[in-house]
């Protein structure tokens, strides 16, 4: 099995510039190996949604590198980035971000239509499957404005999961869903982590959920304040 | 490219009016273009068409575009000799020799030439009193410099032979002095010469000015009226190939030194206004397609601006700066290729309906409709304005959604 831990931020700093700059990290340093669940926590404004989007690569650190699966991200040119982000990563909002012109199924096959590589019935054939592990096989030809909350944070998941990406980001994935349907998405979390072996990094505040997970980082005025590791 | 594609037609299609707008911006800028190509073309063509074929292609004039230099000039070039009062000497005017000059001319390959007298006399019938440039020629020779002989309505050209004192009138000329075949006028020079002239025949070319003062007479007769015996003062010149017009005027006037003009140099005015004429066209049809352009972008930026939330995710999924900016790009190029086949089908309408018109117009040339001309070249040329327009509308937005920062917006958003 790869030993190379799947991320490794050394002494991560993001600043925002301006006449009074704003840091929004400090000094993170961070292994996480493959096949691990973390949540991260933290108050507003620790810090936590920016860690995330510097991990998942739609942010750059002013200071700092970070590697993802041996390579440094931090180099990579704009193109290099997304087309990491597109094969390795998938991401989890707290607002779903289907876009609503696209049915449930065609939302789900983008990225992987993107990604290319595959034929079309493939494709279908893929994201079909996904949707039916998420119980959204009957919702596929439906509009996102069709289904509840619920249901579209599930589309959401599926389409992050389309290209099988070796880390899941999830940015407050639940704040907008109801206790019952929070607790189905971390469950699919649990098990893509125990079944298929991905990395889910998620951002939460809510801390019973963040307790489902193998560590729970804690972030203070954006610095790791407490690692379970 | 399809998942491009299919973004980009859920975004117009979305916006049913604003594309519908777009495209038919694009689509009048087109159709109209074509329309006036067709129309201004025609017209052009029609007119250098008519005038090629009606008139010589080098006429040869007993004139000089540069005045003779005097002895004294000639033997102190450059020196501090200046002249006043010079008295030149009058010469009989004419072109020297003009029958030998005019053998030599003909010897040439492809040029057919008719020397002629012209001049201006008054016509007479009854009351009325008409000027006309009357033409001296030789039937023979004219057929083979003008289309003289085709234009004929009433009469035939060699009328003139068998015809005492014979003249053949334009036809708005004919209708001024209300004459018609048969009828006698009475021509008066400027020499003072006056002749019964027997209406031998009336021609139509379709160019007004032709129609309404031109008229033709035997050689002969004509340097009778005006008291020049044996003078010829124009050499008149028809070639095979009408490309060669100005090249073999320039070499006429350099080697016999007579002021010699193509059909292009004669006209030069009218082929002026065809240019400014062309200029006005393009500039109009330049302004819709700007118009167009500023529909595109707007509703490109509106989209944009509506759709920032998508382009966030779709950066955050892994799409690139340039799959953003293709997706805005190609909503331009869609409209712009909509609207050009719209336009194209416009275009063909407007142009069939132009030549249904039917109408009497004494212009430059007399005309019973529009001259049209339909050329593949019009639908190309208004496609090549207008796909470039729309790209370029879509693009500068584009851009702007190429950089979007994702995180700006899911922050926004959340």
């Amino acid at each position: 099995m790869d030993k190379t831990p799947l991320i490794d931020a050394r002494g991560v700093t993001r600043e925002l510039p301006g006449t009074v700059p704003v840091t929004l990290v400090r000094d993170i340093t961070l292994t996480i190996p493959r096949g691990q669940f973390v949540a991260i926590t933290g108050p507003s404004g620790s810090g936590k949604s920016s860690l995330l989007y510097l991990l998942g690569l739609l942010d750059v650190p002013t200071q700092g590198e970070i590697l993802l699966e041996g390579t440094n991200t931090t180099t990579l040119d704009k193109d290099r980035q997304a087309q990491t982000r597109l094969a390795r990563l998938g991401f989890v909002f707290q607002f779903h971000f289907l876009l609503h012109e696209f049915s449930v199924l065609g939302n789900v096959m983008i990225p992987m239509r993107q990604l290319g590589g595959r034929p079309n019935g493939e494709i279908e054939k893929r994201a079909r499957e996904l949707l039916a592990a998420l119980d959204m096989e009957e919702y596929a030809d439906r509009l996102p404005e069709q289904l509840s909350g619920g249901q579209r944070q599930r589309v959401a998941l599926a389409r992050a999961l389309a290209n099988d990406p070796a880390l899941i980001l999830a940015d407050e994935p639940t704040g907008n869903l109801d206790s019952k349907n929070a607790q189905q998405v971390f469950d699919i979390f649990k098990r893509l982590v125990e079944e298929k072996g991905q990395t889910v990094v998620a951002v939460t505040h809510e801390l019973d959920l963040a307790a489902q997970a193998h560590r729970r980082i804690k972030l203070v005025d954006g610095r790791i304040a407490e690692d379970s590791g | 490219m399809r998942l491009t594609l299919d973004i980009a037609l859920t975004h117009l299609l979305h916006r049913k009016r604003q594309s519908v707008v777009s495209v038919l911006g694009i689509s009048m800028g087109v159709g109209f273009f074509i329309a006036m190509a067709a129309l201004m073309q025609g017209f052009q063509r029609y007119f250098v068409d008519k005038t090629i074929d009606v008139s010589p292609h080098v006429i040869m004039k007993d004139e000089f575009r540069v005045p003779p230099r005097q002895p004294v000039e000639l033997v102190y070039p450059g020196g501090a000799v200046r002249l006043l009062n010079v008295q030149p000497i009058e010469e009989r005017r004419g072109i020297k020799n003009a029958m030998a000059l005019a053998e030599a001319i003909a010897a040439r390959p492809g040029v057919a030439v008719a020397p002629t007298l012209v001049g201006q006399v008054f016509l007479r019938f009854g009351s009325k009193d008409v000027s006309t440039t009357l033409y001296g020629i030789d039937p023979h020779r004219e057929r083979r410099v003008t289309q003289i002989e085709r234009d004929l309505i009433r009469g035939r050209l060699d009328s003139l032979l068998t015809t005492a004192n014979g003249i053949i009138l334009g036809e708005g000329l004919a209708a001024k002095l209300g004459v018609g075949q048969g009828d006698t006028v009475s021509a008066t020079s400027s020499a003072g010469v006056v002749l019964k002239m027997k209406v031998a025949g009336i021609f139509r070319s379709g160019i007004t000015t032709k129609d309404n003062f031109e008229s033709f007479t035997l050689l002969k007769k004509a340097q009778v009226l005006h008291d020049r015996p044996n003078v010829v003062n124009e050499i008149r010149l028809r070639l095979a190939d009408i490309n060669q017009a100005a090249p073999l005027a320039i070499a006429l006037e350099a080697r016999y030194r007579y002021r010699s003009e193509s059909w292009e140099e004669t006209n030069k005015n009218i082929l002026g206004i065809f240019v400014i004429q062309n200029g006005i066209m393009y500039s109009t049809v330049s302004a819709i397609l700007i118009v167009a352009a500023f529909g595109i972008f707007n509703i490109i930026t509106t989209v944009i601006h509506e759709k920032e939330r998508d382009i966030a995710i779709l950066k955050s999924m892994g799409f690139g700066e340039g799959a953003i900016r293709n997706v805005f790009v190609l909503e331009g190029v869609v409209v712009g290729i909509v609207g050009t086949l719209i336009g194209w089908l416009l275009g063909f309408g407007l142009t069939e309906l132009l030549g249904a018109i039917r109408f009497h117009v004494e212009g430059f040339v007399t005309m019973e409709r529009f001259a049209l001309h339909y050329t593949f070249t019009h639908y190309l040329l208004a496609g090549t304005f207008a796909l470039p327009s729309a790209v370029f509308a879509a693009w500068l937005p584009a851009r702007k959604a190429a950089a979007v920062n994702p995180v700006d917006i899911i922050r926004g958003a959340a």
